[in-house]
């Protein structure tokens, strides 16, 4: 009987296409829709704060250098990971992230909770020779980030896009996002103060690079690591492993 | 090439590219200096050089009027040399990436070359370029000889052919300039995203159209799959690209999706690219040359039923097995396990049915190195497909996720399935279509096959090894129940298996080069076969079919 409507079936390419779609489209369906509206998907955290245009600009050096090839950006529920990551990973601390940056594979460690365990002097050290600092490492260098300026001109444009797409960044927060970026890695400059203003007192404000004249794509891309984790304390209230978060380190 | 299009479709052809080149001559404006602007100026290179190809034969004869008797092969041999040139670039990438983990000092210092640009280049280059060109090549060749009809298109065949290939073209060197969305196995940017939908859509409706043009009534199997392929991937590429541009002058976007969101889409996205892409597109080769090589009728026409409507329905639900432990819903990720163990009979099924189908002919199987690429690779497909439900299952996936043990796995469906049965389709399909006697070299066919076999064997085991040895470390306590290895212990530990897994890389390179040669001399030297007669198209035009 099966065998009989399927031959049937062979026999006109439209109605086999249709039939290709219908079986394809229920698993996505059933799986993917009910994310968006299920409320428990994402956890509340209303502490949680936006990434700064530095920041913001941080994260796209390392979309586009694909660190996410190597490094993973979620610590599973799993006793040794929290044990050696720190507290696993919530939905609500990525709400922000386009794309996610979850990653697949760990040639290198984990970096979910990396913002604030080490310097910046050890993470620009680390990424100009990171075998100078870790003897076995087999992680590329990343010399030219330290000489090369950061392209801070379109960053209101960046913030707009995501705006666009439902993230709550103010207007003045996209007007003044270049010199916010600016601001942010030259704690000494008139734009320093507008950054805590607009994006709380917690933002780190300093030469990231150690350098604070000028505004590289070191500044940007360690300003990003230091802020992973450290968006929102949601972690560290409401899993297993809650606790104080720890002091970060500058 | 050009000599087989008619005046009229010479012009099209010509206003198809000029309209390509001022879409690059719009990308180079808007773009400036910035990435957009050097893939406007690559895309109007492409264009041109297409151009002057056209140009060079605008007044040559207009082809016979005995065209339609003929079946439409020239897209098919351009397709060839095209997917054996990815496989050598994507090989050569992945080999070169391999090499890096193991010393990393062969990123040479740039920007360009570091592990993190190049890996997408590798990936790119073996999944699409060469695996999209095995596809589209072979798909042209089995709708045209199951249809018994020519391609319903003369100009449409080389735009998909060569559209694709410009997509992959502008992925790959965007990759190099630091242009990715680094969302895996999609990482092409927005505008490159949005020109493989017009390709992809063109190559639709060029397939149905060949099939509705066909003389048998039925729709054999191999069509099923390479429809499937077509279609659901169509899907998968839209939804999970759906992003906007920071502006129309630049190269990066942000998508539509977001966190937790974005993991499940990207990883339905992830998951059934290799589902559509890598298995019922390949799945569609081996219904298709498996048969013909082996002169023997498929096992059995019901298990390709079950199996073509089971990997449809169940694969699109298994995505959510590379989220397991992870902040996706826990209900989620159970129906994702749950439906990667059932997709194991369908999967079974199919290579089961493969495997039947070599009954009575096992001696070939011994004799003909060609049959070997094609029976192996069903094997590794029963394999790798039993290790995939095996590592979807939530506890063995808190082993395996994150370590080498999936870079295995992938490789053992990617090299072991995807690409021997490639090479062995391409082996029963070059001196068909060059209508040659035999392949230049049976020697050469038997040396590939092994360097493949060894190659792929060697990366696998290199990799089961690491990446279990990795999983086990970073989960040892001590007995004072304390972690017993930092993760730089398990690094270290790695180390000889990188090398390893490099070597085998470089054994399944040399197969491929030594390939090329081989298939360069049949085009060259082999002895010439009289086209055997009943290699054309059935008479009668595209007449419906009793039913249609």
């Amino acid at each position: 009987m099966a065998e009989f409507f399927h031959r049937k079936l062979e026999r006109t390419a439209i109605g086999f296409v249709l039939a290709i779609i219908a079986a394809a489209s229920v698993g996505g369906i059933v799986e993917i829709a009910p994310l968006f509206t299920i409320d428990e998907t994402v956890e509340e955290a209303p502490d949680m704060r936006l990434y700064t245009p530095l920041e913001l600009a941080g994260r796209n050096i390392y979309v586009r250098e694909g660190c996410y090839a190597c490094h993973s950006q979620m610590i599973r529920t799993l006793r040794d990971e929290v044990e050696r990551y720190g507290p696993y990973s919530l939905a609500v601390e990525s709400q922000y992230d386009r794309p996610m940056l979850w990653g697949s594979k760990r040639t290198g460690p984990d970096l979910a909770r990396i913002g604030g365990k080490y310097s910046d002097f050890w993470h620009v050290a680390h990424l100009i020779d990171p075998r100078a600092v870790v003897p076995q490492s087999n992680m590329p260098a990343y010399r030219w980030l330290a000489r090369t300026t950061l392209d801070t001109a379109d960053l209101p444009l960046h913030l707009r896009a995501q705006r666009r797409l439902g993230v709550p960044y103010t207007e003045a927060m996209i007007e003044n996002a270049a010199r916010d970026a600016y601001g942010q890695a030259t704690p000494d400059s008139a734009f320093a103060d507008g950054v805590a203003e607009r994006y709380g007192a917690a933002t780190q404000v300093r030469a990231f690079d150690g350098v604070a004249t000028e505004v590289t794509e070191m500044d940007a891309l360690v300003a990003y690591l230091q802020v992973l984790g450290r968006l929102t304390d949601a972690a560290y209230r409401d899993t297993a492993a809650a606790g104080e978060p720890p002091e970060p380190v500058e | 090439m050009v000599a087989a299009l008619t005046s009229a479709e010479r012009q099209s052809a010509a206003v198809i590219l000029l309209v390509v080149a001022l879409a690059g001559l719009a990308m180079a404006i808007l773009g400036g200096t910035g990435p957009l602007g050097v893939h406007g100026v690559l895309v109007m290179l492409f264009a041109g050089a297409l151009v002057a190809v056209v140009f060079a034969g605008f007044y040559a004869p207009e082809p016979t009027e005995d065209r339609p008797t003929r079946y439409y092969d020239d897209p098919i041999k351009v397709g060839i040399a095209l997917t054996m040139a990815w496989a050598v670039f994507g090989l050569f990438m992945g080999l070169w990436v391999a090499a890096q983990l193991a010393w990393p000092s062969l990123a040479f210092d740039a920007a360009w070359s570091g592990f993190g640009r190049l890996r997408p280049t590798h990936t790119t280059g073996v999944i699409f370029g060469f695996g999209g060109n095995a596809l589209i090549a072979t798909s042209f060749h089995v709708v045209q000889r199951t249809a018994r009809a020519r391609l319903a298109g003369q100009v449409s065949p080389w735009f998909v052919l060569f559209g694709y290939n410009l997509f992959c073209l502008l992925a790959v060197s965007g990759y190099l300039m630091g242009v990715t969305q680094s969302k895996e196995y999609a990482e092409a940017e927005w505008y490159a995203d949005i020109w493989l939908v017009v390709v992809w859509v063109t190559y639709f409706v060029l397939y149905l159209r060949t099939l509705a043009r066909r003389r048998e009534p039925h729709i054999y199997v191999a069509n099923w799959y390479y429809l499937a392929f077509i279609l659901v991937v169509a899907v998968l590429h839209v939804v999970n690209n759906i992003a906007i541009p920071v502006s129309l002058a630049h190269a990066k976007s942000y998508t539509v999706w977001a966190g937790v969101q974005d993991a499940m889409v990207q990883w339905w996205y992830g998951h059934n690219a290799v589902a559509f892409f890598l298995t019922a597109g390949f799945l569609g080769m081996l219904y298709y040359y498996l048969p013909i090589r082996a002169q023997r009728p498929i096992f059995s026409y019901r298990l390709s039923i079950l199996s073509f409507w089971g990997i449809t329905f169940f694969y699109m639900w298994a995505g959510s097995h590379h989220l397991h432990y992870t902040a996706l819903p826990h209900w989620v990720q159970t129906l994702g396990m749950t439906f990667s163990v059932m997709l194991l009979v369908p999967s079974w099924a199919s290579a089961g049915n493969a495997l039947l189908t070599l009954n009575g002919a096992w001696h070939r199987v011994r004799d003909d190195a060609t049959l070997r690429f094609i029976t192996v690779a069903a094997v590794f497909y029963g394999l790798s497909t039993f290790e995939g439900s095996f590592m979807a299952i939530r506890p063995v996936n808190a082993l395996s996720h994150y370590t080498d043990w999936t870079v295995g796995h992938v490789h053992a469906g990617a090299l072991g399935w995807v690409a021997l049965i490639t090479f062995g389709s391409i082996y029963t399909l070059v001196p068909a279509l060059w209508q040659r006697q035999r392949m230049y070299s049976a020697a050469l066919v038997e040396l590939h096959f092994w360097l493949a076999l060894a190659g792929v064997l060697v990366y696998v085991f290199a990799m089961w090894n690491s990446g279990i040895v990795q999983g086990l470390m970073w989960r040892t306590y001590t007995e004072e129940g304390t972690l017993a290895y930092s993760f730089l212990d398990s690094l270290v530990a790695m180390y000889p298996y990188y090398i390893a897994r490099a070597f085998g890389g470089l054994l399944f390179l040399l197969g491929a080069l030594v390939g090329c040669y081989n298939i360069w001399m049949t085009v060259r030297a082999a002895p010439h076969a009289a086209g055997r007669a009943a290699d054309a198209p059935q008479p009668g035009g595209a007449a419906a079919v009793a039913g249609e």
